[in-house]
């Protein structure tokens, strides 16, 4: 007879500028596992919390966008490293909060893993696979490269916890934006855990923002942003959509749709995530002697 | 021989008798020119203030014509047909835009007030080349990069402005059809006959009907063709004010929306830049067009350095822009298109003077008659103020000065616009470094609105989204 | 001013000849060493090439007509520097040549006369005796014309020949190979070695743009002749491919107006070669217009080095007065 020795439990936090905080407002929501049991309390954030983790992203986007393609490749597969270290804690977390288990819920965190290595693969081809020399009708060399957005916030997928989440990240990270996250409201452990992840890999400090709390709440906000340059509403909730992207009309704010249902994101992507959130930039130059 | 006279160029205008301007134009529906059953407007030479021709607008009934025969043609035709047939018609149609090339530049200078020698030289040269480019992509899609087959959209509803009537409904109508989609276009309301005539060449290019619909008229021909439920992609190029309502207005119907707004775009001219030039550059960045262009370079950064050598080339410079006739081969600046466009112009110039700016205008005559506004350079502009602000689509000039090229930068990229930027010095290493760091869609180094269908041409930030031309261009066009 | 490079016998024997104005000191200084004329020149702004040529084709578009065309004409006549310089020629040439200047049109005697006959040195006496007291120039090209391939004392010999022999003009070559090999003094050196063996006769610096290859050294050439006292930059020789274009003369251009600018003392540009019609013509006198400006419409400032051009003119001439096409046997084949 042993003694059950009592788990150490987690508070799970914001992740803002590189550090985990409680929300500014105080606020905490239950949050309940696939059965209905508790979890833990996450951060409910506040639309302040949503206005600091834009200021965020903002200051860590020269950076980030600024850095070479190899060097975010590289960044982002270490990610995909320390993910595998923790991959029994993402079994745990994912499985509790989407009440899958075995080897469905194996398959959904290793592809949450992989993906991140696809993306990582595609930092230094985008500009390859988009870009363009163009043989314009003139002594020009003239030619046109994807560039980042800018400021992309997401609301990630209500269902998929971990694997949705990252589908969603990673391609704004890989194409060199700075993101601003709100996690699946009811199940955004996975998300925190994430985070905790990001903050221990190479990604700079500000250049992903998560938040939790009202995916309702928090959205208009973002939406509205002046600084927010996309916004994704993959996990906007329906009656909320239309709303939202009239909103973003008010900066003139590029707007990923909504599926219909949300996707079955064990499929292979293909790049229309990673267009969605770049601009082509196009450059003149005479050619003479 | 030694005298030293005023050497005056004779009028050379050419012949207003070439456009084959006809009393009364009608709208274009289903391959026919038919009446429309909304109020008729009158369109007006901006030069001389004359009506030209009376112009048959839509009724939303109209529209909602003109989208459903789109439809049919798409789903019963043009959807399905080879995209090497499609390509056929569209080389066909650029054909024919050369061999009426004389005609549709006198009658867009007629129609708008550019000077013949841009709608001649830049405006229906590019027209054709667009249709050009364009013909070869229709056969040719499953290798531009958005998988083995992709679909088009469906039906088209486009609005254009009034800067550059017939290129604009090229650059919409050209990638469309390529990509297999049918077009209801609605064309400027004080701007509209050259696109037309573009019907009728789609008519003479035997184009099956229904695949290109014109529909004239204001703004709430515009939005009735935007918010109908039959169309599929919006495309609209015009303010940004006008695109944030459509961008509203298209929010949950599920229509893919490409926009191109407006600018103020920041012309940087550094002290080792190749200085005369750069003036060129300055004078066609800003004064191309009488200024109304969206990516004309409004705003002059100058190295501090060069500044008062640079302004004073530039002024002396901008004295020789002949103002006048449009008609008139040796006209550089031609009309500003309507009266309210020039009031506006009237009005942020005022500003100018009251923000403290200094003003010069150029000594050069002025018509009687019609909407002219001579062109002007404002120096000693500092951020704030609303002539570095706002886009005046007009030939006004505001020049401010930096020190470095991270002033420069941060200056060119604030503001909410990104369209365009233009970048002169003769390091190379610095025109790389500058144009990663503008935020704008086109960067012009050492020289300044080029444009060509096989570069994409669009904006940053408030200034639109979506390309148009080349291979990213067609994304705008196709269900990816 | 003292010679910048190694001096030679010829040069040292010249009396400084009297500047036309001081020059304001950051041009003064430019000159005073080797390697500050090296820092000037290179100072000098870049010239972008298609730029340039774009701006030069967008001019060449103007549409000149009716009276200003007969203007335009008239004054092209009278800065035409009626030129042979084959090895063929002879005084017999040369006699009918001065024939044609002094009346180019002898059916219309208010066609003006040209502005000068250029010839080789040894024919400058046959050109100033039929020219003598018609105020039409006689010009001479010289300095081992046209490669500028000798020694100095040659060149000096070459030019004192002409003048001399009575020539108003010299028409010198710069040595290419000196320029191209960045030997700035030596070039600047010479020029100043001629001007002074011009005595007095009015000094055009033949850059030979065609051999110069980029608009920037042309841009280059043209302050060094300037600031070595030439009174006219000159685009060509005629012997050499390309001559004169639109572009090299718009850089030129660009150079006296800057040079007037900054020391208010007019000089003139000289295209020469390859200039054949009228609808040419017309088009430099367009860019001398629009870009040197209204000044420099007159053969004080502005000359076209050319032979068939003249008939192309006077053609032209009688179809704007009669209104209908002339041909090429109504006008005078010399």
């Amino acid at each position: 007879m042993s003694e059950q020795r009592v788990a150490v439990a987690k508070t799970y936090k914001l992740y803002v500028g590189g550090a985990f905080s409680r929300s500014e407002s105080g606020r905490s929501y239950p949050v309940t596992g696939a059965r209905g049991e508790f979890l833990a309390h996450a951060a409910q954030a506040s639309r302040k919390d949503a206005r600091d983790a834009v200021s965020a992203a903002r200051k860590a986007f020269p950076g980030w966008s600024g850095a070479t393609a190899y060097n975010r490749g590289q960044v982002l597969y270490r990610v995909a490293e320390l993910m595998e270290g923790r991959r029994d804690q993402f079994l745990a977390e994912v499985s509790a909060a989407e009440g899958t288990n075995g080897r469905r819920v194996q398959s959904l965190v290793d592809a949450a893993i992989d993906r991140w290595v696809w993306y990582a693969g595609w930092t230094d081809k985008i500009a390859t696979v988009l870009g363009s020399a163009n043989p314009v009708a003139g002594p020009y060399f003239c030619f046109s490269v994807p560039e980042p957005t800018g400021v992309v916030a997401i609301l990630a997928p209500q269902s998929s916890s971990l694997l949705g989440l990252v589908s969603v990240l990673a391609p704004v990270l890989a194409a060199g934006n700075t993101a601003v996250v709100v996690a699946s409201q009811d199940r955004p452990l996975p998300a925190v855990t994430l985070a905790e992840v990001l903050a221990t890999s190479d990604v700079p400090g500000g250049v992903v923002n998560l938040l939790t709390g009202r995916t309702a709440e928090l959205s208009p906000w973002l939406a509205s942003h002046a600084d927010v340059n996309a916004i994704d509403l993959t996990g906007a909730p329906a009656p909320l959509r239309t709303e939202l992207e009239r909103t973003a009309a008010g900066t003139v704010k590029r707007v990923l749709r909504a599926p219909a249902s949300e996707p079955d994101w064990t499929r292979t992507p293909d790049i229309t995530r990673l267009r969605a959130f770049v601009e082509t930039k196009t450059v003149w130059h005479p050619m003479g002697a | 021989m030694t005298r030293e006279q005023v050497w005056e160029y004779a009028p050379a205008p050419e012949s207003r008798d070439v456009a084959r301007l006809k009393p009364a134009y009608r709208m274009f529906v289903d391959g026919e020119f038919v009446d429309g059953t909304g109020e008729p407007l009158k369109t007006v030479n901006p030069a001389t203030e004359e009506v030209l021709a009376e112009v048959g607008t839509a009724s939303p009934a109209d529209v909602d014509r003109a989208v459903r025969a789109a439809r049919r043609a798409h789903d019963r035709m043009w959807g399905r047909m080879p995209g090497a047939e499609r390509a056929k018609y569209l080389f066909r149609i650029a054909r024919l835009v050369q061999e009426r090339a004389r005609e549709l530049a006198v009658l867009e200078t007629l129609d708008n007030g550019k000077p013949i020698r841009e709608s001649r030289d830049v405006d229906v040269p590019l027209v054709a080349a667009h249709f050009f480019h364009h013909a070869g992509w229709a056969d040719k899609l499953a290798y531009a990069g958005y998988g083995p087959d992709p679909r088009p959209l469906g039906v088209a509803g486009q609005v254009i402005p009034w800067n550059f009537p017939l290129l604009m409904a090229a650059w919409k109508i050209a990638p469309a059809l390529a990509c297999g989609n049918t077009v209801v276009l609605k064309p400027a309301e004080t701007t509209p006959l050259s696109a037309l005539v573009l019907a009728e060449i789609c008519q003479q290019a035997d184009l099956p009907p229904g695949v290109v619909n014109i529909v004239p008229g204001a703004g709430d021909v515009g939005a009735e063709l935007v918010n109908h439920p039959g169309v599929n992609k919006v495309a609209f190029t015009g303010s940004t004010e006008v695109g944030k309502l459509i961008q509203r207005a298209v929010a949950g119907t599920g229509k893919k929306l490409t926009l191109e707004l407006g600018g103020k775009a920041a012309n940087v001219v550094f002290d080792d830049a190749p200085l005369d030039q750069a003036v060129e550059g300055i004078v066609n960045g800003i004064f191309f067009n009488q200024g109304h262009v969206c990516c004309a370079g409004s705003r002059l950064l100058v190295q501090e350095s060069v500044a008062d050598e640079l302004l004073e080339t530039l002024r002396r410079r901008v004295s020789t822009l002949r103002v006048g006739d449009p008609l008139d081969k040796n006209t550089d600046v031609g009309a500003i298109n309507s009266a309210e466009q020039l009031a506006r112009i009237r009005e942020l110039a005022e500003s100018g003077d009251a923000e403290g700016a200094r003003r010069w205008t150029s000594p050069c005559p002025l018509p009687d008659k019609g909407f002219f506004f001579a062109p002007t350079v404002f120096s000693e502009v500092q951020q704030s103020m609303r002539i570095a602000r706002e886009e005046i689509f007009g030939p006004v000039l505001a020049v401010l000065t930096f020190r470095t090229p991270d002033e420069a930068v941060a200056k060119a990229n604030n503001t909410p616009y990104g369209l365009s930027a233009g970048i002169w010095t003769e390091k190379g290493s610095r025109i790389l470094w500058m144009a990663q760091r503008l935020r704008a869609g086109v960067v012009w180094a050492n020289t300044f609105n080029r444009f060509d269908p096989s570069a994409p041409f669009g904006g940053y930030r408030e200034s639109g989204f979506g390309r148009e031309g080349g291979r990213a261009g067609l994304e705008a066009y196709l269900d990816v | 001013m003292a010679a910048l490079s190694t001096g030679t016998a010829a040069g040292e024997r010249e009396t400084p000849a009297p500047r036309p104005s001081p020059l304001p000191p950051d041009l003064a200084d430019a000159t005073r060493d080797e390697s500050t004329l090296r820092r000037f020149l290179h100072g000098l702004p870049g010239v972008d090439a298609v730029g340039l040529e774009q701006r030069a084709a967008a001019l060449a578009t103007r549409s000149i007509k009716k009276a200003a065309k007969l203007w335009a004409i008239d004054t092209a006549i009278g800065m035409v520097d009626l030129t042979t310089l084959e090895g063929a020629d002879t005084p017999g040439k040369v006699r009918a040549l001065a024939a044609k200047a002094r009346r180019p049109d002898p059916a219309r005697p208010e066609v003006p006369s040209v502005a000068a006959v250029c010839v080789y040195p040894d024919l400058v006496d046959t050109a100033v005796a039929e020219l003598r007291g018609t105020g039409i120039g006689v010009a001479s090209v010289a300095t081992a014309f046209p490669s500028g391939r000798s020694g100095l004392r040659v060149k000096v010999a070459d030019t004192e020949l002409a003048v001399e022999a009575g020539a108003s003009e010299v028409d010198m070559v710069i040595d290419r190979g000196a320029f191209l090999s960045g030997r700035y003094g030596r070039v600047f050196d010479e020029i100043v070695t001629i001007r002074r063996a011009c005595r007095g006769a009015h000094l055009k610096v033949i850059l030979e743009t065609g051999e110069l290859a980029t608009y920037d050294n042309v841009r280059r050439a043209s302050w060094l002749a300037l600031l070595a006292g030439a009174d006219f930059v000159k685009t060509s020789t005629g012997k050499v491919s390309p001559a004169a274009t639109l572009p090299v003369t718009h850089v030129m251009l660009q150079a006296v107006r800057d040079w007037y600018d900054r020391t208010g003392t007019p000089r003139g540009v000289k295209p020469a070669g390859g200039i054949r019609t009228t609808k040419d013509a017309i088009r430099y006198l367009v860019a001398v217009h629009e870009v040197a400006g209204p000044r420099w419409l007159s053969p004080k400032l502005f000359r076209f080095g050319a032979s068939s051009l003249l008939n192309d003119l006077l053609m032209q001439r009688r179809t704007q007065l009669s209104g209908h096409y002339s041909g090429p046997d109504y006008v005078a084949v010399d």
